[in-house]
């Protein structure tokens, strides 16, 4: 196997401290914004890959949309105070322990199946943003469609849901 | 020659690193020139800027510090320099030390992927357009970190008008922008400007010049009008509603960062609609391609500045309400419509049948939607749902 680069290891660490951080700490608006760090380590970690498509639609969807939605959350509903009792520790830590196992599991398998273990000849050739284009078009656009829709039901709920709101208080 | 001489002289001082350096002198030799000619243009804008806003409102402007007030942005440096710098008490420091420099940051990085001139890019981008976008969402939550971190209620308020503004003018933003690259069938910047060159007679062939293109590069800058936060958008910094917004709790130094963030964006913008819509690098004429291509961009650039300014001094502050209903009511039907004439442009044969079905496309959708937002402006009952 290759030696890791150190783009990849200072990437790495910013991404687990992020990751970490999250988790741990007090403020909820902390926890969100070390998120979008995380968020943006693994965007910067697709790009470093040679996935510029990937990498750049993680950082616009997840560090610019996502991460603005979980602050705004926060701030519309508990006000994000950083004086908000910590964490209750977990009451069945069992149950975090097994969903860890398993999840470490799965992506065991998935790395062990991998072709990043089975090298098969010559690496694949980075994939232009017009392949992933041309492919989203036509090969899937069943998917994409169904998506689509899907989207489109949940954006008209999500109105319907705020109309509702705002009769009830008049 | 002359329109090649920074890229020689780039290679040329290359030449005299030992090898083994050579790559990381070749990406300083590309990016301090950058970190040096926004600032130094961020700063001839201040004058600019300070001196036009005085002559639209009948008043000399800066006129003290140097030959007709040209050494101000020096003096203000140095004011800004030699203050304190304040941080509130009950602020969140890390945060609130962080948000100044994710901004500045975030602010240089978009100028990777703009070509400046022939060979002039720091790095061309595959999906260049796309990393454009995808810096400028981080802006958003860097404002938010400043807005936030200062624990008062007018930065709040601030970060939060601007994050929702700033969330719903990138739709139609990105939307005119797409007109653009379904155009070109490119999202690296460089391919973009080659497919606006030459000429037919004595038109460039811009974008800006096609029906589509007119109506998306003027969405486009009314977008980036907003995004940047300036008058007539300026409602997160409104310095008479909510006195200064995200950054009122900013003093020094960072206040100036977060001034120089600010032009930054606004000049890296008008960049990319000049890349997109005002055929980039090129010259406007045929018979003035002689002149150097950077020449070309940074005029285009303060062609748009001074635009900026203009509109800066003439137009009033928008309302709230008036702000999410112009970007949801009209500007993103507008974009939808204009990414549907650019279909059309692309596909019907050249002549004058998809000059007219363009223009008709465009033309029909403007009067229709600014009729629907100037009626249900004017008829509206008015309800007085708290006040009674």
């Amino acid at each position: 196997m290759r030696p890791m680069s150190a783009a990849f290891l200072i990437l790495a660490v910013v991404t687990l401290v992020g990751a970490c951080a999250a988790m741990m700490l007090r403020g909820l608006v902390h926890c969100a914004l070390a998120l979008a760090v995380a968020f943006a380590g693994i965007g910067t970690l697709y790009l470093s890959l040679g996935a510029q498509f990937l990498g750049l639609a993680q950082l616009l969807v997840y560090v610019g949309a996502i991460a603005v939605l979980i602050v705004f959350v926060i701030l519309l509903t508990r006000g994000g105070d950083s004086d908000s009792p910590p964490l209750a520790p977990a009451a069945l830590p069992i149950t975090g322990i097994l969903v860890a196992m398993a999840l470490f599991a799965v992506l065991a398998w998935a790395v062990l199946h991998s072709f990043a273990m089975h090298p098969s000849g010559q690496p694949a050739s980075p994939v232009t943003v017009r392949q992933l284009g041309t492919d989203l078009m036509a090969g899937y656009v069943f998917p994409l469609e169904v998506i689509g829709l899907m989207l489109t039901a949940a954006l008209i709920g999500a109105v319907i849901v705020a109309m509702k709101e705002k009769q009830g208080t008049q | 020659m002359l329109d090649q001489v920074f890229v020689l002289l780039k290679h040329w001082l290359l030449g005299y690193s030992p090898a083994a350096i050579q790559p990381a002198v070749s990406i300083l030799l590309t990016i301090v020139p950058i970190l040096l000619v926004f600032p130094v243009l961020f700063a001839l804008t201040t004058v600019l800027e300070r001196k036009g806003l005085g002559r639209i409102q009948n008043r000399y402007g800066p006129n003290r510090v140097g030959f007709f007030g040209i050494l101000q942005p020096l003096a203000d440096a140095l004011k800004s320099l030699t203050k304190e710098d304040i941080v509130p008490a009950s602020a969140d420091r890390a945060v609130h030390f962080l948000a100044p420099l994710v901004l500045l940051a975030v602010a240089f990085l978009p100028y990777a992927v703009l070509p400046i001139g022939r060979n002039m890019i720091a790095a061309n981008l595959d999906a260049g357009v796309l990393f454009f976008f995808a810096i400028g969402a981080i802006s958003e939550l860097s404002v938010f970190m400043a807005g936030w971190s200062s624990r008062n209620k007018y930065s709040l308020l601030g970060a939060m008008r601007a994050v929702a503004q700033m969330i719903s003018y990138e739709v139609p933003l990105l939307l005119s922008s797409i007109a653009v690259i379904m155009a070109t069938g490119s999202l690296s910047t460089v391919e973009i400007v080659e497919k606006q060159a030459g000429f037919s007679g004595i038109f460039p062939h811009w974008y800006v010049l096609t029906p589509w293109g007119f109506a998306g590069f003027i969405l486009f800058m009314i977008s980036a009008t907003a995004e940047t936060n300036r008058s007539p958008f300026d409602l997160p910094e409104g310095e008479s509603e909510i006195i200064a917004g995200y950054y009122i709790e900013y003093s020094g130094f960072k206040f100036a960062l977060f001034f120089l963030g600010e032009y930054l964006g606004m000049f890296a913008i008008s960049g990319l609609g000049i890349t997109l819509f005002l055929g980039g690098w090129g010259a406007p004429l045929p018979f003035l391609t002689w002149i150097p291509s950077w020449i070309w961009f940074f005029a285009k650039l303060l062609g748009l500045i001074i635009g900026f300014i203009w509109v800066r001094g003439t137009l009033p502050r928008l309302r709230m309400d008036q702000l999410m209903s112009f970007a949801w009511k009209f500007m993103l039907p507008m974009a939808l419509v204009i990414v549907v004439a650019a279909g059309a442009w692309r596909f019907l044969p050249l002549g004058l049948t998809r000059w007219l079905v363009s223009v008709a496309f465009i033309a029909v959708a403007y009067v229709l939607l600014a009729r629907g937002v100037e009626t249900r402006n004017k008829t509206a009952k008015r309800i007085y749902r708290f006040a009674e």
